[in-house]
This record gives structure tokens, C-alpha cells and sequence, in this order.
């Protein structure tokens, strides 16, 4: 779980190069979310976990910070277990 | 005359390349693949890359397209067995050349990379310097570049391609994501103008409609004379955007269709073209109509309809803050937005909004 957290936080980090991310930090809040890059965050992730996430898990409150995408990948794994 | 008034490449060393990379829209092939299947295969093109591969010189792509689309294309004709680990997707060129570079393990001195656009070109500058830098128009000319003569053509040079195939077959490159960089979009000095679309724009909107299938909310296509009643209907907006930067425009590159109903205002088409797909454009469309529909004190709702392709503007409605409210069909459904979160546009970008 921390590994996946360390993975996220540098994936996300590249696109925030000036800026330290912080876990509880919207990141949509920051001026970046245009179609690729929400496409490709969630490209990220699905890939992460190797599960193609439900139209309504694709949320802006599931990925709008590193803890929130953190939450959402937990839930996935307790199904999966 | 004196050296120094010579044009020179920049970068300049006795370094042969190793890796020739293809941009393939208007590149290798003549067209954009995404708006027109039935390209054609630039002249000279094939012999080119043979001649190369007989050179012991490695072929790689970095294109912006539709992985599946372009490789069977590529195998249509005949050529997709000259490239290694083609990147085919929608990251910066910068990206892909990277990841082209750590699967073969060669020096980035030894890549060169050939592309039709400008921006194309100054992003892999701008990112990977060490990286030569062709214009297409160069093609004809290509066999002759000092740095893609080897000093020696051996049985290892003509095998050289196949053996790292071998090796790739063992291992996929998974697919890592890598966006341009914020900062260097801010040096493209790109302007939008979004406004109500005239006469003279219904053309490109009714190509616009008939053409994109990734980028569009719902696929829904209307004729000349339906856009041309829509665009003078005041129970409509009809909208274009056009995109321009220190290079020169895009041309109309997004369109959007919002019905102003009674109860809500009614999204039913928002696209844009895929040359623009890292720009945000689809994104500045939406928050314009979201805020003219706060300022009208009216609801906002969108209609999606899937087709398979273009789920990423499903993510982008979602990620604008829209819910889905109800289905409307097997494959369609409709979303609303409560205005609570309408933001502002991007700070690389200067929007411009015309009555």
C-alpha cells in the first residue's frame, strides 16, 4: 500500500514540478485538469490496479487528491481480496 | 563565405544515429489518419525505411493516434515490422522518445526524430536537446544526411533490428504516462477564442461532427442546413473555438452545442479535434458554458452517448463536476452539474470570448 502511495505521489509529481503536492491536496484546485490529463491519471491507476474502474467510480472526488485516489485504490483491493 | 554564416544544426559532433524516430500523420503518411482512413503512404517512404533498416539504423514512432488504428494501418502497409517499441499514444513526444530510448538502451545523442510540426519539434528540443530534429520536408534528402551513413553496413547491422525484436517480444513496455509539461505550454503563447459560429464556420462545424469519434460527448451529427437553422436559433448556442500560438493557428479545432431549454440548459455536443488534445480545449469550452449558464441562473446538463472511443470525455464531464442524473438509452446517459464548482481557465492559456 505504501509502495502504490510512492508511485502515485511520482506519477502525480510530474505534472506539479513546482509545487509539492501534499497528500490531502485538491489538485484540481491547481489549474491542470484538462482532458488528458484526467484521462491519463486515470489511465494511471486502472493500469495500477489492473481493473478498468465503473462510470461511477470515475469521479473527480475519487482523484482529486493523492489520499483520495489512495481510497479509492484500497476499496478496490478489499473487493478483490 | 565564412563558416560561422553557414546554417548549422545545433548540435554538432561526430555522432552517427543509431535510431531514426517517425511521427506518422503527414509524416510518414500523407493525411491524418483520425480524420481520414484511407491515407496514403508518402512517396519514397517505403524505400526509405528499408534502405535504413538495411543500414542497421533502428526505426521507432512517436505518434499521436489511435494505437490499434495506426498499427494495422502501418500493417496495411507493410511496414510495421521495421519498428521497434512504437510509441502510439497520446503523451508528448518528449515522453515516448524517452521511453523509445531506456527499451533500446542507446544514447538520446544517437536519436533523431522526424516530424511535419513545429510544435512537435521544439517539444522534443525543448525537453530532450541531444535529440536531432528533422522536418518532414527533409524526406527526400533523408538517405543523404551524414549522420545516417554508418561507417560500415555489416551482417550485424542487418540483423540488428530482429535481434532486438526477439528481446521485445519477452517484454511489453508497459505504458507510462507523461504529460508536456505545464511550464512548457506556457511558452507556446496559446490563445482561444471561443464564439457564436457564423455562416463561414459551418462548414468545418459540419466536417467537425462527421470526423471526431474520441473527443465528442455524444456523436450526434447534423447537416449544413440543420447547423446553419441552429446557429440563428436563439433557443441555441452554436459555438466554435479556434486555437492559435506562437506558431501560428489551428484553425477551428472545438464546437459545442447547448439547448437552452426551459427547465436546464442541454449540453448535446462537445468536441474537439485531437490535434488539440493536450491543450485543455474541451476542458475551456466547458467552463465557458458552464459560467454563461450560472450567469443565466439557469441548470446545466449534458447528454453523453458512448461509442467506445471516447471515454475521455466522459472523464472530463465527470472531473468538470457533472453527475450522472439518468440514462436516456442502452448507451446513453444524462449528466448535471450544479455550478457549485465552476473554475477558472488555465493560466497558459489566454481565453478569449466573443459575442
Amino acid at each position: 500500500m505504501e509502495e502504490q502511495k510512492a508511485q502515485i505521489k511520482q506519477y502525480v509529481s510530474r505534472f506539479f514540478r513546482k509545487h509539492e503536492l501534499q497528500d490531502d491536496e485538491n489538485m484540481f484546485e491547481l489549474g491542470i485538469v484538462n482532458s488528458l490529463f484526467a484521462m491519463q491519471l486515470v489511465t494511471y491507476v486502472e493500469s495500477m490496479i489492473g481493473i478498468t474502474l465503473e462510470p461511477h467510480e470515475l469521479d473527480m472526488n475519487n482523484f482529486h487528491s493523492i489520499n483520495a485516489i489512495m481510497k479509492l485504490i484500497e476499496s478496490k483491493n478489499t473487493l478483490t481480496e | 563565405m565564412e563558416p560561422s554564416n553557414a546554417k548549422k544544426p545545433v548540435r554538432r559532433r561526430n555522432s552517427k544515429i543509431k535510431c531514426l524516430v517517425w511521427d506518422l500523420d503527414n509524416t510518414l503518411w500523407e493525411g491524418v489518419l483520425l480524420e481520414d482512413i484511407q491515407v496514403k503512404v508518402k512517396e519514397g517512404v517505403v524505400k526509405i525505411i528499408q534502405e535504413l533498416d538495411r543500414r542497421g539504423i533502428l526505426q521507432s514512432i512517436a505518434s499521436k493516434n489511435d494505437y490499434s488504428v495506426a498499427i494495422a494501418k502501418l500493417d496495411e502497409f507493410g511496414l510495421s515490422e521495421y519498428f521497434l517499441v512504437p510509441q502510439i499514444n497520446w503523451n508528448s513526444k518528449s515522453s515516448s522518445i524517452q521511453l523509445i530510448q531506456q527499451s533500446l538502451n542507446i544514447g538520446l545523442d544517437t536519436f533523431a526524430f522526424i516530424d511535419d510540426q513545429p510544435f512537435e519539434r521544439e517539444e522534443v528540443a525543448y525537453m530532450l536537446s541531444d535529440v536531432l530534429c528533422l522536418d518532414a520536408d527533409q524526406l527526400e534528402q533523408l538517405l543523404n544526411l551524414p549522420e545516417l551513413m554508418p561507417d560500415y553496413v555489416t551482417e550485424d547491422s542487418r540483423q540488428r533490428r530482429m535481434m532486438y525484436q526477439s528481446d521485445f517480444q519477452r517484454k511489453q513496455a508497459e505504458e507510462q504516462f507523461q504529460g508536456p509539461q505545464e511550464e512548457f505550454l506556457a511558452t507556446l503563447g496559446m490563445v482561444i477564442r471561443i464564439s457564436p459560429a457564423h455562416s463561414e464556420d459551418l462548414h468545418r462545424a459540419e466536417e467537425l461532427t462527421l470526423r471526431t469519434n474520441q473527443l465528442n460527448t455524444t456523436g450526434y451529427t447534423y447537416s449544413l442546413e440543420q447547423l446553419e437553422t441552429l446557429s440563428r436559433s436563439d433557443r441555441h448556442k452554436l459555438l466554435v473555438a479556434s486555437l492559435e500560438d506562437k506558431y501560428g493557428t489551428y484553425g477551428t479545432i472545438g464546437l459545442s452545442l447547448v439547448e437552452l431549454g426551459e427547465e436546464a440548459w442541454r449540453l448535446k455536443l462537445l468536441l474537439m479535434s485531437c490535434r488539440v488534445m493536450s491543450r485543455g480545449v474541451g476542458s475551456i469550452m466547458l467552463q465557458h458554458l458552464l459560467l454563461s449558464a450560472k450567469q443565466a441562473g439557469s441548470r446545466f446538463q449534458a447528454e453523453f452517448v458512448s461509442n467506445d472511443r471516447n471515454r475521455m470525455m466522459y472523464i472530463t464531464l465527470k472531473f468538470a463536476g457533472f453527475y450522472e442524473v439518468s440514462s436516456m438509452d442502452e448507451t446513453g446517459v444524462l449528466l448535471e452539474n450544479d455550478l457549485s464548482q465552476v473554475g477558472g481557465f488555465p493560466k497558459y492559456i489566454d481565453v478569449q470570448v466573443m459575442d
